[in-house]
């Protein structure tokens, strides 16, 4: 018995959309029925994981604050993985861009005068310092051949004991009582809330933002066209006059800066100062949403919800209903299997043949 | 799963012996698509029967049928007379049935003998193996070395490993899918005196060409297919090549028309002295590689399979770039350290040899690839953005021009067969009005009407003042098309010679070079005792 895969002729744009539809409603049977085995009623830890996040105020803000850098960092690692790069150090160019966009901020503690300036030099500063640490595995790629999916992510691991070693050191505040912080950051250089007196930051709209300027990008710009002809067809593309040298750089400069940005504005806006951890893994999660949102921007910006939701709605099942954290996560992978499952399925016809393993790869 | 006789049901011949296969009332669909409509074929024992059909005609789908690939919508196999099922290859290999693809299907990073022994049953895949490689290869003339990686290979030394691995199976029925596209006729010649051997053991031969010539020399029985259905059955040899290819297109042939002596203008194209590195271990360096065309003029070269066709042909295109830039020259201008696009730009086209993936992106629309080559010379883009819809506009223009056959409004490229994917490649690069037209392998496994309208369209093109140089296999190509012809052998090139003033065993003989050990002179009778496809001095 064996699979074979034969390509569909044409693609059906409804299977296309129907498709991570029907995965998330297989994932979440599945997680019904695990649910159940944990002795818990399959219909109220739906309510807890699902409805209850989405009826709250407060917890919807939670959601857009989680899907936000989840959805930025992973709209910048879908030009690499378009373009067959495997930058798997988002982590580290996210921690790097709060790293050196809370450096501004802490050199302007305190600044008197005009501090209108303050903000946007900390996003600058946040999103080219995020690409300027991509661009180490990306040269290293370019000019010696290194692995970027190695080289990236080892980066991540220097860039969270510098962060670590900085706030400890050289960044730590005077004032602090020797705890590993640096000062709060003055009112200019946070991102102003959205709604006066909750925790909604602007740093959403700039995800949201980056996302439809993604999607034009990549539909109707030179550049998202040779992004998507080195994907697909490396050689066709060098026949085209575009260099694979540059594309590398300039994807790992998108991604790096996405990421870098994220980090700079969940610095300036959710935590308010640099600490040793500013991250709760966004740039490995951001790897699962860039995927599930199946390397398409607004697909990114839906899987980001989607993971957000899942997380938000994880950590109140665990309150109500001391379901484990780890069922989360499970599901969290179940779903990512099963959507780039479903993705297969409708790319190509499946066919069960009788037999021993295919000895003939079909032309 | 066992290919044994599903019931011990007979069908009884349509005329004489019992065949060693037949297929009788063939229907496939793909959804709406009808590929194969009604299809009866008998093939005897010790009968090189050819099977005949433009791209598209269903040739292709009822091969797969026979091996096993595919699954008929209804109708059925016989072996022997007794109706059997061939779920997979394996099923259809333990019949006795081999194939040789016409697109290859090897794994680039293994050896040849790896590569061979995928395929072999487990008992057969030891270390043997490569001495019964090389000993085939020696008795049929397939030289092979088992230890080279598959990336290596040119397109002609790709196809022995297929040729090697179904003949090692013994198969008592050989399908051949277009085998001497990528041969030259020395190679060919080689692989003739194979088939005629199998035949002559007792074999059966399934032989898909559309060089007809060869057809009238080697087979006896042929089925012509065209729109899925049977049309026709002959004797090739009582036919001609013209008679053969109006049965396959229906209508009688387009001839291409000779050029009206065209003076030749001042030289636009120039490669002096390139000497270039071979980019891989096993790749062709090119040396002192000197050549000129003038406006008007159509250069061919020819050689043999991996002798440095691709390496000459990314260095005039640019993907590989000069030591100096006077050693390659665009109309007077030094280019050789200029990238594809300064040289488009300087009025140059390119048609590489491979469509899948260098000329066009099979998973592209043909507007998107429309766009890929001249996105730097055509007014497709504006402040970075594209204008789609003046790529969609020229996407059409070429599929008006070139009577591209294509399924829907703008399906992606790789959805079309191999003839229509090649007249839209050319045409795309013929559209945009070159002065420089470098064009490798323009007509490979492109059926009889495609391949008389590509050329009909670079000799008109030449007629219109531009400088072409045609890179291919074909000679019978070559000396329709080209005013003077070249040889690349082993990376270097030999001095033009008016087609006029040589003759195919002249050219023949410059193919195999004079100390290739691989391919001795001796070995090349070149060629086709049967005269080339007529070329009437009027067009039809």
């Amino acid at each position: 018995m064996r699979l074979d895969l034969v390509p569909r002729t044409r693609r059906s744009p409804v299977l296309d959309i129907l498709s991570p539809a029907l995965a998330f409603v297989a994932a979440v049977l599945i997680g019904g029925i695990a649910v159940a085995a944990l002795g818990v009623s399959p219909g109220q830890a739906f309510v807890t994981y699902f409805v209850t996040p989405l009826s709250e105020v407060w917890s919807l803000q939670e959601i857009a604050l989680k899907a936000a850098p989840l959805a930025l960092i992973a709209t910048g690692l879908a030009f690499c993985y378009r373009a067959n790069l495997w930058n798997i150090g988002a982590e580290g160019q996210f921690v790097v861009g709060g790293l050196v966009g809370g450096w501004v901020g802490i050199l302007t503690h305190g600044a008197e005068g005009a501090t209108l300036w303050i903000l946007p030099t900390m996003l600058i500063a946040g999103t080219l310092a995020g690409a300027a640490y991509a661009m180490i595995p990306a040269f290293l790629k370019v000019r010696l051949g290194v692995s970027e999916i190695l080289t990236s992510l080892m980066l991540v691991y220097v860039a969270q004991l510098l962060l670590d070693y900085m706030v400890r050191g050289p960044l730590r505040d005077p004032a602090g009582f020797n705890f590993p912080q640096s000062v709060g950051f003055d009112p200019a250089a946070r991102l102003p809330y959205l709604m006066e007196g909750d925790a909604l930051h602007a740093g959403v709209l700039i995800a949201f933002v980056a996302v439809v300027l993604a999607t034009i990008v990549l539909a109707r710009t030179l550049f998202g066209f040779e992004v998507r002809l080195v994907g697909s067809s490396p050689r066709a593309a060098r026949f085209a006059g575009f260099s694979d040298a540059r594309l590398t750089l300039a994807a790992f400069a998108i991604s790096g800066g996405a990421a870098g940005l994220a980090g700079i504005a969940e610095v300036a806006g959710k935590i308010g100062q640099l600490q040793p951890e500013i991250s709760p893994g966004y740039g490995f999660t951001a790897i699962i949403v860039a995927f599930l949102g199946r390397l398409s921007p607004p697909g990114i910006l839906v899987a980001a919800v989607v993971i957000a939701l899942t997380t938000i709605g994880g950590e109140g099942a665990q309150i109500d209903l001391r379901l484990p954290l780890d069922l989360t996560r499970a599901f969290q992978g179940l779903l990512l299997g099963l959507v780039l499952g479903a993705n297969v399925i409708a790319r190509y016809h499946v066919r069960f043949v009788p037999g021993g393993p295919s000895s003939r790869v079909f032309p | 799963m066992d290919a044994a006789p599903a019931s011990p049901a007979k069908i009884s011949p349509k005329e004489g012996p019992t065949p060693l296969f037949g297929a009788y009332g063939i229907v496939k669909r793909f959804g709406s698509f009808t590929a194969n409509d009604g299809v009866d074929l008998e093939i005897r024992a010790g009968e090189i029967h050819a099977l005949l059909g433009e791209n598209g005609a269903g040739k292709s789908t009822l091969m797969k049928i026979l091996y096993g690939l595919l699954e008929p919508t209804e109708g059925v196999v016989t072996h022997k007379g007794d109706i059997v099922q061939l779920p997979n290859p394996e099923a259809a290999r333990r019949l006795g049935i081999g194939m040789v693809f016409q697109h290859f299907s090897l794994c680039e990073n293994l050896t040849v003998a790896e590569n061979i022994a995928l395929v072999m049953p487990k008992e057969l895949a030891g270390k043997a193996l490569a001495d019964r490689i090389a000993k085939l290869g020696n008795d049929y003339g397939l030289h092979l070395d088992p230890s080279r990686p598959v990336w290596s290979l040119s397109a002609g030394e790709r196809q022995r490993i297929e040729i090697v691995r179904c003949l090692l199976q013994d198969p008592s029925l050989v399908i051949l899918d277009e085998p001497t596209s990528v041969l030259t006729p020395g190679e060919a010649e080689m692989l003739f005196t194979v088939l005629e051997r199998l035949r002559e053991e007792g074999r059966a031969l399934l032989y898909i060409s559309h060089r007809l010539d060869e057809v009238r020399r080697l087979c006896v029985r042929a089925t012509i297919l065209r729109g899925g259905k049977v049309v026709g059955a002959c004797n090739p040899r009582e036919e001609t090549a013209r008679s053969l290819a109006a049965m396959m297109v229906g209508t009688a042939v387009r001839d291409v028309t000779p050029r009206q002596g065209v003076a030749p203008g001042k030289e636009r194209l120039h490669l002096e002295r390139l000497t270039l590195p071979a980019p891989g271990l096993h790749a062709t360096s090119l040396r002192d590689v000197t050549l000129s065309v003038a406006g008007g003029e159509i250069l061919g070269i020819a050689g043999i399979a991996g002798n440095g066709q691709a390496e000459l042909f990314a260095a005039l295109s640019g993907e590989t770039r000069a030591p100096s830039p006077d050693a390659v020259r665009i109309d007077g201008k030094p280019v050789g350290g200029l990238r594809i696009n300064a040289r488009r730009r300087l009025g140059a086209s390119f048609v590489p040899e491979e469509r899948n993936g260098h000329a066009a992106a099979p998973l592209m629309s043909l507007s998107e690839n429309a766009l890929l080559s001249r996105y730097a010379t055509a007014p497709l883009t504006q402040f970075g953005l594209l204008k789609l819809g003046s790529a969609r506009d020229l996407a059409k223009r070429v599929i008006d021009a070139f009577d591209v056959r294509k399924a829907g409004p703008d399906p992606a490229a790789g959805t079309l067969s191999g003839g229509n994917l090649q007249k839209f490649v050319v045409g795309r690069e013929i559209l945009a009005e070159p002065g420089v037209l470098v064009i490798n392998q323009p007509t490979w496994g492109v059926d009889a009407a495609a391949a008389a309208h590509i050329r009909q369209a670079v000799i008109d093109l030449a007629a219109r003042g531009a400088a072409i140089l045609v890179i291919s296999q074909d000679l019978d190509e070559l000396f329709e098309i080209a005013g003077s012809i070249s040889v690349l052998h082993d990376g270097t090139l030999s001095p033009a010679i008016p087609t006029a003033e040589t003759s195919r065993e002249a050219v023949g003989l410059l193919m195999g070079g004079s100390s290739d050990h691989a391919a001795p002179v001796g070995d090349l009778p070149l060629v086709h005792e049967t005269a080339p496809v007529p070329v009437p001095a009027h067009a039809h």
